[in-house]
């Protein structure tokens, strides 16, 4: 287990280095100068020239980037010039809220898909399961964007049974994790339901069955324990999915999460932010990703850490 | 394997059928259309013997023994006749009924150990499973147990292996396990379909002796689904030579063996290495039909030696001769073409 740990970190700290260098690449090649959106239109050559000298920005992009690395390695992301104080401190500041609505709707997901891919594999091919595949289908089409203003126009304008924006108290986070976890509720059970097909066909099947099992335990407890493996697979991604979907969400629902800090650094080319969230999201995904593979050497037997 | 090897226990007195089969047709439904697999079988199972079926693939035997245990395979339903356990017509059988009679009433051990054990569960668990969930043990109570009965089947080291994984079991081994699943709450019918042919050779005798003695300790009336006539030789004390879905001839084992009646049974013998220096194996000629198109008359007639007009228009109901029940026209030629076979 040791090494192979030591092997899945290192690979993992490699995808991080490649992410932080992608972003800063790409930070610098879009067009829009900060000095400019500091000073306003109407500063002068000198006084642009004194700002991109504090920000180290007259500097080769190479010495630029070395410099950048060695900060990046204390967590230094530089200071963000729109809301002063290090990036860091300000993504941190606004990431437990990301991490509450990404984990509410991986939990809704879990507890409305499992259980329905269960039902349909239960019944193959009647109303219930065609139901869900067609639902499967256009949750997947569904823009969150246009799914957050339906719920909100729905359950906070219409029916006063939520708030739309975020302060109004705890109940605040269940529109917006609603809205990320439904479009993949049907494509869970989906995932769950041709997988317990799949498992129900097997000869273990007969023999729980022979041994006078019941038919909940059939399915919850033997069939469920050989699709785990898939299933917290995809949880794993999908966790990692939410977090980078909140971006959109969050605009929608004005939550203080990652998101809405990223998209207003982005839009006022506050590069250490934008920096500083998209390697959060970044490592937050790798983080995912290594816990999905300890996890599912954990879970399958006949994985050992040896061959895996 | 030689037919001196014929040895099974000294068969006690016919009793109370612990389970039947009267007339009963299996067939797969697709939409209105009924394939008849299975075509009128007639079975009686009685404590303390082992009732033989033999045949080959296809022929219905498989489907015949999960009749009696109510796990037919989706799609295929029994359209006629009766199944019952201990004298009860499982016809009317809720699914709650049909979940407390398996493993307490009847029970089963499968051709392939390693696909009917679970591979995610520790083998212990899965033969402690029917104390927790039917008999409602606590947690160490059905793990004694299921150490108790692990160690009865022969499985070395049982309380430390309670926790292995099926593939961290041999084959032998799996199949030790998931017969003490079958054991596990004493039923009264055991039903074996093909239970060492996914064996090595070498562990084949040893889960024999194992079945064969568990069956005459506690008595089990049994039905041995198999194709492979030693194995049959070794443990039953009858036999029902299954044929395209009909039994063509049935009765005790000593009578079937050394004088077949019919001529399929005459061909699956002929087709067994018996051991004799210089015999030659003869394989039964032709295919087995297809259900959806069944030959006229007997279903044996296009592979048989024997075969006359009558046999291609008449079907022959099963009848008794010489101490046994045989469904041929020609069953005096054949007793007496087998008969010429054992004085050479």
């Amino acid at each position: 287990m040791g090494r192979f740990l030591l092997r899945r970190a290192g690979q993992a700290l490699l995808v991080a280095w490649g992410a932080v260098t992608l972003v800063f690449v790409v930070v610098r090649i879009v067009p829009g100068d900060p000095a400019t959106l500091i000073l306003g239109p109407d500063a002068s050559a000198d006084q642009l020239a004194s700002v991109r000298a504090d920000f180290g920005l007259d500097k080769p992009l190479w010495q630029q980037y070395l410099t950048h690395m060695g900060d990046v390695l204390h967590g230094d992301f530089g200071d963000s010039w729109r809301l002063g104080g290090s990036a860091m401190g300000a993504t941190l500041d606004r990431f437990p809220a990301t991490l509450e609505l990404a984990a509410l709707a991986l939990l809704i997901t879990l507890a409305a898909g499992f259980p329905l891919g269960m039902l349909c594999a239960r019944r193959p091919g009647r109303i219930l399961d065609a139901l869900v595949s067609t639902g499967s289908l256009v949750g997947q089409a569904l823009p969150s964007f246009w799914l957050g203003i339906v719920l909100i126009l729905l359950f906070a304008r219409q029916l006063h049974w939520l708030p739309s924006t975020a302060g109004g108290g705890p109940e605040a986070v269940i529109l917006p994790s609603v809205t990320l976890a439904l479009p993949f509720v049907g494509w869970l059970a989906r995932l769950v339901r041709n997988g317990a097909l799949e498992e129900i066909g097997k000869d273990y099947v007969r023999t729980a069955r022979a041994k006078g099992t019941g038919e909940g335990a059939v399915l919850y407890v033997h069939v469920a324990r050989n699709i785990a493996l898939p299933v917290v697979t995809v949880l794993g991604l999908l966790m990692g999915n939410f977090i980078a979907n909140a971006v959109i969400v969050e605009v929608v629902f004005s939550w203080p999460g990652l998101g809405s800090l990223m998209v207003d650094a982005i839009t006022n080319r506050d590069y250490a932010v934008v920096e500083a969230a998209i390697v959060t999201i970044t490592v937050c995904y790798i983080a995912l990703n290594l816990v999905v593979d300890v996890l599912c050497v954990a879970l399958d037997p006949r994985l050992t850490p040896q061959n895996a | 394997m030689t037919m001196s090897a014929v040895h099974p226990a000294p068969a006690p007195p016919a009793g109370d059928a612990a389970a039947e089969l009267r007339d009963v047709h299996i067939g797969f439904r697709s939409g209105r259309h009924v394939t008849p697999v299975v075509r009128g079988v007639t079975l009686r199972l009685r404590p303390g013997r082992v009732l033989a079926l033999v045949g080959e693939s296809g022929s219905g035997k498989s489907l015949t023994s999960l009749a009696l245990i109510g796990l037919l395979p989706p799609g295929a339903e029994i359209t006629a006749g009766t199944v019952a356990l201990g004298g009860d017509d499982t016809a009317g059988f809720t699914a709650r009924q049909w979940r407390e009679a398996r493993g307490s009433r009847v029970a089963m051990v499968f051709q392939d150990p390693m696909a009917a054990l679970n591979p995610g569960f520790a083998v212990g668990a899965q033969i402690a499973e029917p104390f927790r969930r039917r008999l409602g043990l606590s947690r160490r109570e059905a793990r004694e147990r299921a150490v108790a009965l692990m160690r009865e089947v022969g499985i070395a080291d049982a309380a430390a292996r309670y926790g292995d994984h099926p593939h961290e079991f041999s084959g032998g081994m799996r199949q030790r396990a998931v017969i003490a699943m079958a054991l596990a709450l004493g039923p009264s019918v055991l039903l074996a379909d093909e239970p060492t042919t996914a064996l090595d050779v070498t562990v084949q005798a040893q889960i024999l002796r194992l079945l064969a003695r568990r069956q005459q300790e506690a008595g089990l009336a049994t039905l041995l689904v198999s194709h492979d006539l030693g194995v049959v030789a070794r443990m039953a004390h009858d036999v029902a030579v299954m044929y395209a879905g009909r039994i063509v001839e049935q009765g005790p084992l000593d009578a079937v063996y050394t004088r077949p009646a019919h001529p399929y049974t005459l061909g699956l013998l002929r087709a067994m290495p018996d051991g004799r220096e210089g015999a030659r194996l003869i394989p039964v000629p032709g295919l087995p039909p297809d259900p959806r198109r069944p030959p006229g008359g007997c279903a044996f007639h296009p592979r048989c030696p024997f075969a006359t007009d009558v046999c291609r228009t008449d079907d022959p109901p099963l009848t008794e001769t010489g101490g046994r029940s045989v469904a041929c026209h020609h069953a005096d030629e054949v007793g007496a073409a087998s008969s010429v076979e054992e004085d050479r």
